[in-house]
């Protein structure tokens, strides 16, 4: 239930949907990206979110591919999460990103949960970017400047990076990192659905770990210091887990109903330790 | 505007209805089509107990605007008839105060149409979307493996497996 | 099996009370259809058009002055009727101790607690014109703890507690305290007899409140008729207490209030006291008496509504070297929230069976339920009684450990059996109380317990767990219940009962009985599943797993009337004596006569073909008032808390890894005296399914504050009760020790599957920690924190 009224409208074409939101914005009004909407339909209920209209992109073709092209996967950003888990060649073709959103909700939120929308979600744990943050990713943005190619790094810093107007429209990724092996590991204060205390994606190339994490700070994110530490020699895996938790500003390492900041600290050192051990790191 | 006369296909039949673009469709269907099997247990997603099929796919209906099941085919528990997993539900005493039971039941349903061959695994992927304080769950898994074994004995059976070659993980 | 209670006693019904053709089989529930298609309705899912909506606004603080509200902005808004705050009803309300306003005036206590109510044409309009109303607050100190409510230099947070309207039996507050009520036990000699003790075991337990997790949050509709009649629909598990406390809350006759109660989506005592009805009421009132919806989101419900207390507890428990229990000594610290509600007799339950189903000569205890800034609590499935378990079992424990027993054999020593007392010194005569070492046994056998609690499995440790467990009903002395058995043209009868149908299945279980006694199919009893209490005779409240008791007493009574009725006029037509005619299978025969005459035929007594007829209409009544009740002593406790006890011994078998913390529960076994059991599969699911709330609780729930005194978790995506897969095995068997004042024997067991769950998983992990856990809920976290002192 949405207390506050909002306009709807569906875009057919990315710049249909670059229209319509320049056309409520000129209006004074607060539009926002609509995909599976699942975060503004129950935010809206707590007034924590109150756009003035929502644009509804799942209808664009662009946002809808899911196919290998030239080596690289292309990811259109309303792809639900089912449908991601759902796709068997998907188990060779990204198995990290397939695991990784598995843990997402329950199944039936993620038959409405769309990649793009968990990644550009207010709620901070947003796990769907963790494989494309190790994998180096590309995201095809459309916004008042077209369409526009970049690096996930350029486009998420602990939160998606987009100019008002501006959507995620597919998410590109290299057939090295996609299928290089990899490790998704999710703990939960109890049970099989809910939010993460840790979650870590990791992948390994050559002798270097990538790892991002989700539930540790109030945002997702990948340290080079901290990838460095890991593959460092001379240390013992206990030494480098350690080590690593140290270049996380303590203050940042969450504290709250999930987990204390110590136990969280406490999980992460065995989630570190286990990726380490399975990802032959150690 | 904010609100819109719309046309939704509802358990067969075609329903103008006068919307607001917010309102969720678990609102529409309770207050202004008078469907109240789709329960409001938590309006945020996290109980199942307002899941219904927008065309063959079980949805949680707070977490769905009206407007979006434009076009598609909405399936409510009132949609139902002498299923399989109706049946099941009540032989295996699977409810108790049955807030929850049309939710866990149109989750289900849609899980025995979708799946020929239902496992442990996929039972529990799919059930764990939603919620039941009552019984202790054992009853519930029991009436989801009786409803197979009721659907089977109703229907020729496949060979096709093909929806379960998937991946497993361990449980 | 149950010889003293003999409805059949009349001479057409067999004379061998354990042949029962019903009663003991598993039969359709009779809400079935209804549920499994979605056409069961709730008390939110009654929808018309002309009714406005309310929507709550409440504080976000623990403690507050209010310096200023404004509620100009929100009248403006579109749709909106009224709004109201607690200045415009300053009427006090709670039971048994009024001491909460409809809305909080010029102080608030909790955070959730509310503060004023909008109604509007809409709910969206409602709920969007919360946030037009302002609200200045000065925040006050937060009393987090109940032993922090306790200390003397505590923030009073009912300084007027003397003034408040109250019920003297079952609330004692002390003026200039936070103590809401105080119940002493003193039994034997209980500061005398330590010496004598070889060894004493010492333990402290502590909980945080938690939520009921019922499915359907709860919903009021309220109305009232020109003439003055109030009709209010609520989703309750008590509706015949709300006339009453509508009369002390408004000054209107009781008789002037009608309570409707569709289905209720599941109660669990979260919905056993009417919490926010008054204020629906007054929401009424403020637009002329026009019909008022109020639906509580889930953040309300977990916020703003009664819920499980929270404890702390210390525990001294003395005992001779061979394992006998001596005395013991108990105080507990009830966090019962910022308003006393139910709060305060779940203490009084607690205190009154403190021990344990242990014989121990000697007691003392004292149970004070504390104001604190949380939000009010209330009965919870158990009612006082898991939470008492879970103290005096971790203390079993750690006695077993020092004296190198076997737990389970020093609880077998020292289980109570008839002829012993409580701790309120009621004897155990006759069949007052099940057979504790039969269950304890049986769960021997069924978790093959064999001494051994521990063994290692590579990285993982598998342990076992168990406790024993009893409760009785701790109703007020005149706890009672009606029925009426009317008999229909078409040879079926229908059963009225006022006994909400929350899940539990109890008017199938009524309908069981009825046709028993009628020697017919059950599916030749109809039963009203909604309840009106102007329509159906009253029934004290739907709770203590007292509804097959008391119901069912009076539903046979009404029965065994009805049929009497039947033979009388029966006996007319077939000229024999009533005792010679035979009713079953809904037709009246006698031995003496060839034909037999449906009992529908003697629906308004009997017509012959000639016109003529005899008899008059069939109305059974019956009805049954508890027995064996008496209140407490308010010094020593003495006294006799309910008819008879349930017992119950339960275990849990977990898997530990102790590298990260983490377990599962593998399987779980309850052994549970039932008495009888009137339908296996019903009641079978009602052991399993409190097993599992039981075990949710203690694994996983609890609310969690802010520093500020605000529940943090309010939603079921950050509180993690089981949900499918996270089950273990369940295992139950039934033991028949007959209670003679019950239907068949019977003895309530709805809440018995979750009353030893916490204390056996308390159990099994303190054995494979190797150290006592003795806090709920029993996270991985916790485990972590016990483990390395972190």
């Amino acid at each position: 239930m949405h207390p506050m009224d909002f306009e709807y409208v569906s875009s057919p074409t990315l710049s249909d949907a670059v229209r319509q939101y320049t056309r409520f914005a000129q209006l004074g009004k607060r539009p926002m990206y609509f995909g599976g909407g699942t975060e503004i339909i129950t935010l809206g209920r707590l007034h924590q979110v109150n756009p003035d209209a929502v644009i509804d992109l799942k209808p664009i073709p662009e946002t809808q591919v899911m196919a290998v092209q030239q080596g690289q996967l292309v990811l259109g950003g309303s792809i639900t999460l089912t449908q991601i888990t759902d796709a068997p060649w998907l188990g060779e073709a990204f198995p990290l990103l397939q695991e990784t959103v598995h843990e997402i909700a329950d199944r039936t939120a993620r038959n409405k949960i769309t990649i793009a929308g968990n990644i550009c979600g207010t709620i901070f744990y947003r796990e769907a970017v963790l494989p494309f943050l190790v994998c180096d990713s590309k995201v095809r943005t459309y916004g008042p400047k077209r369409g526009k190619e970049r690096s996930i790094h350029r486009v998420f810093n602990r939160e998606a990076r987009l100019e008002p107007s501006e959507f995620i429209v597919q998410l590109v990724t290299d057939e090295t990192a996609r299928t290089a092996p990899f490790v998704h590991i999710k703990r939960r204060k109890a049970g099989r659905v809910g939010y993460p205390i840790v979650s870590a994606a990791a992948i390994r190339i050559d002798d270097r770990i990538r790892i991002a994490f989700s539930g540790v700070c109030p945002f997702p994110f990948r340290s080079s210091a901290i990838e460095t530490i890991l593959r460092q020699r001379g240390l013992t895996v206990r030494q480098r887990v350690d080590q690593a938790i140290q270049r996380i500003p303590s203050h940042l390492i969450l504290d709250d109903y999930e987990a204390s900041r110590a136990y969280r600290t406490f999980v992460l050192a065995n989630v570190l330790e286990e990726i380490l051990q399975r990802l032959g790191g150690a | 505007m904010p609100k819109q006369e719309v046309s939704l296909s509802i358990n067969g039949e075609q329903r103008m209805v006068v919307i607001r673009f917010a309102d969720t469709l678990l609102e529409v269907l309770r207050g202004k089509l008078g469907l109240t099997g789709a329960k409001p247990g938590c309006n945020n997603g996290d109980c199942g107990a307002c899941t219904v099929l927008i065309d063959t796919c079980p949805y949680k209906a707070c977490i769905m605007l009206a407007v979006e099941t434009v076009g598609h085919e909405i399936t409510t528990v009132e949609g139902l008839h002498s299923t399989p997993i109706q049946q099941a539900f009540a032989d295996c005493y699977a409810f108790q105060c049955g807030y929850c039971t049309p939710g866990f039941i149109m989750n289900a349903h849609a899980l025995l149409q979708q799946h020929r061959v239902i496992d442990e695994y996929t039972i529990r992927e799919w059930l764990e979307s939603n919620i039941c304080r009552c019984t202790s769950y054992e009853e519930i898994g029991e009436a989801v493996r009786t409803a197979a074994r009721l659907r089977d004995a109703r229907t020729a059976p496949s060979l096709d497996t093909s929806v379960d070659t998937q991946q497993r993980r361990d449980l | 099996m149950s010889e003293a209670f003999s409805p059949w006693n009349m001479a057409h019904f067999s004379t061998n009370g354990s042949e029962t053709t019903v009663v003991g089989h598993s039969v359709g529930r009779k809400d079935t259809s209804l549920k499994v298609t979605g056409h069961a309705k709730y008390t939110d899912d009654e929808i018309e058009s002309d009714m406005l909506h309310a929507a709550l606004l409440t504080s976000p603080h623990a403690h507050a002055r209010i310096l200023s509200m404004d509620r100009r902005r929100a009248l403006q808004a579109p749709g909106v009727r009224a709004v109201l705050f607690g200045t415009d009803c300053p009427n006090h309300t709670g039971d048994p101790l009024a001491d909460r306003p409809i809305l909080a005036i010029d102080t608030v206590r909790y955070a959730g607690e509310p503060v004023a109510i909008v109604i509007a044409d809409e709910f969206h309009q409602a709920a969007a014109a919360l946030a037009s109303i302002d609200v200045v607050y000065a925040p006050l100190p937060v009393v987090q703890s109940p032993k922090a409510a306790y200390e003397p230099n505590a923030p009073l947070l009912h300084p007027d507690v003397h003034t408040y309207r109250r019920n003297r039996a079952e609330a004692n507050p002390i003026p200039g305290t936070n103590i809401a009520t105080h119940v002493p036990i003193r039994k034997g000699h209980p500061d005398d007899v330590w010496a004598s003790c070889d060894v004493i075991a010492e333990v402290e337990v502590s909980f945080p409140q938690a939520h009921h997790a019922y499915m359907e949050t709860p919903a009021i509709i309220a109305e009232i008729d020109p003439d003055g009649e109030m009709h209010i629909t609520t989703s309750t598990q008590s509706p015949f207490t709300i006339p009453s406390l509508i009369h002390e809350t408004f000054d209107v006759n009781p008789s002037q209030v009608r309570v409707h109660v569709p289905f209720v989506g599941g109660g669990f005592g979260g919905k056993s006291s009417p919490y926010l009805e008054p204020l629906v009421v007054a929401a009424s009132k403020a637009v002329g008496g026009r019909k008022v919806k109020l639906r509580c989101e889930r953040e309300h419900a977990m916020q703003t509504l009664p819920c499980h207390i929270g404890l702390e507890a210390k525990v001294r428990l003395g005992a001779k070297r061979d394992g006998r229990f001596v005395a013991v000594d108990i105080t507990y610290w009830f966090d019962g929230g910022a308003y006393a509600d139910r709060a305060v007799i779940v203490t009084r339950a607690a205190v009154q069976d403190c021990t344990g189903p242990y014989r121990i000569p000697h007691v003392r205890c004292d149970g004070f339920c504390m104001y604190t800034n949380h939000p009010p609590a209330t009965a919870y499935r158990g009612f006082g009684h898991p939470e008492e378990t879970f103290v005096i079992e971790r203390a079993v424990d750690v006695l077993a450990r020092q004296l190198h027993l076997d737990p389970l054999e020093i609880r077998r020593l020292n289980a109570i059996r008839t002829g012993d007392s409580t701790p309120t010194q009621t004897l155990l005569t006759g069949g007052r109380v099940g057979n504790v070492p039969g269950c304890i046994d049986h769960l021997k056998k069924l978790m093959e317990w064999d001494g051994r609690a521990v063994r290692r499995e590579g990285s993982r440790i598998i342990a076992k767990g168990m406790c024993c467990s009893w409760k009785t009903s701790s109703t007020p002395p005149n706890a009672s219940s009606g029925a009426i058995v009317r008999v229909n043209e078409d040879s079926t009868v229908t059963l009225l009962s006022g006994v909400v149908e929350i899940g539990q299945g109890t008017k199938t279980a009524l309908a069981q009985m009825v046709a028993e006694v009628f020697a017919m199919s059950v599916d030749r009893v109809h039963v009203v599943l909604e309840v009106d209490t102007k329509e159906e005779p009253e029934h004290w409240k739907t709770v203590a797993s007292r509804g097959t008791l008391l119901a069912g007493n009076a539903a046979v009574r009404a029965a065994i009337d009805a049929v009497r009725q039947l033979q009388e006029t029966a006996a007319i037509v077939f000229q024999c004596r009533p005792s010679d005619v035979r009713i079953s299978n809904g037709v009246a025969s006698c031995a003496h006569e060839e034909k037999a005459i449906p009992i529908g035929d003697f629906k308004n007594g009997y017509a012959f073909p000639d016109g003529r007829s005899v008899g008059r209409m069939v109305i059974g009544r019956g009805s049954y008032t508890i027995e064996d009740v008496t209140p407490l002593d308010p010094e020593t406790g003495r006294g006799s808390p309910g008819p008879e006890w349930t017992v119950a011994a339960q275990g849990v078998e977990i898997e530990y890894r102790p590298a990260d913390c983490t377990y599962r529960v593998l399987r779980a076994f309850s052994v549970i005296d039932a008495g009888k059991v009137i339908h296996p599969a019903l009641a079978l699911g009602q052991v399993k399914g409190a097993m599992n709330m039981g075990l949710s609780l203690a694994s996983r729930e609890g609310y969690v504050y802010s520093g500020r005194g605000v529940v943090t978790n309010p939603q079921f995506r950050v509180y993690p009760i089981h949900r499918y897969g996270d089950q273990p095995e369940y295992h139950v068997v039934f033991l028949e020790t007959p209670d003679e004042h019950a239907p068949w024997g019977l003895r309530g067991l709805g809440e018995h599957g979750l009353i030893g769950m916490p204390a056996a998983l308390a159990s099994a992990l303190s054995n494979a920690l190797g150290v006592d856990v003795n806090e709920m809920p029993m996270t991985s976290e916790l485990l972590w924190r016990i483990q390395t002192g972190g």
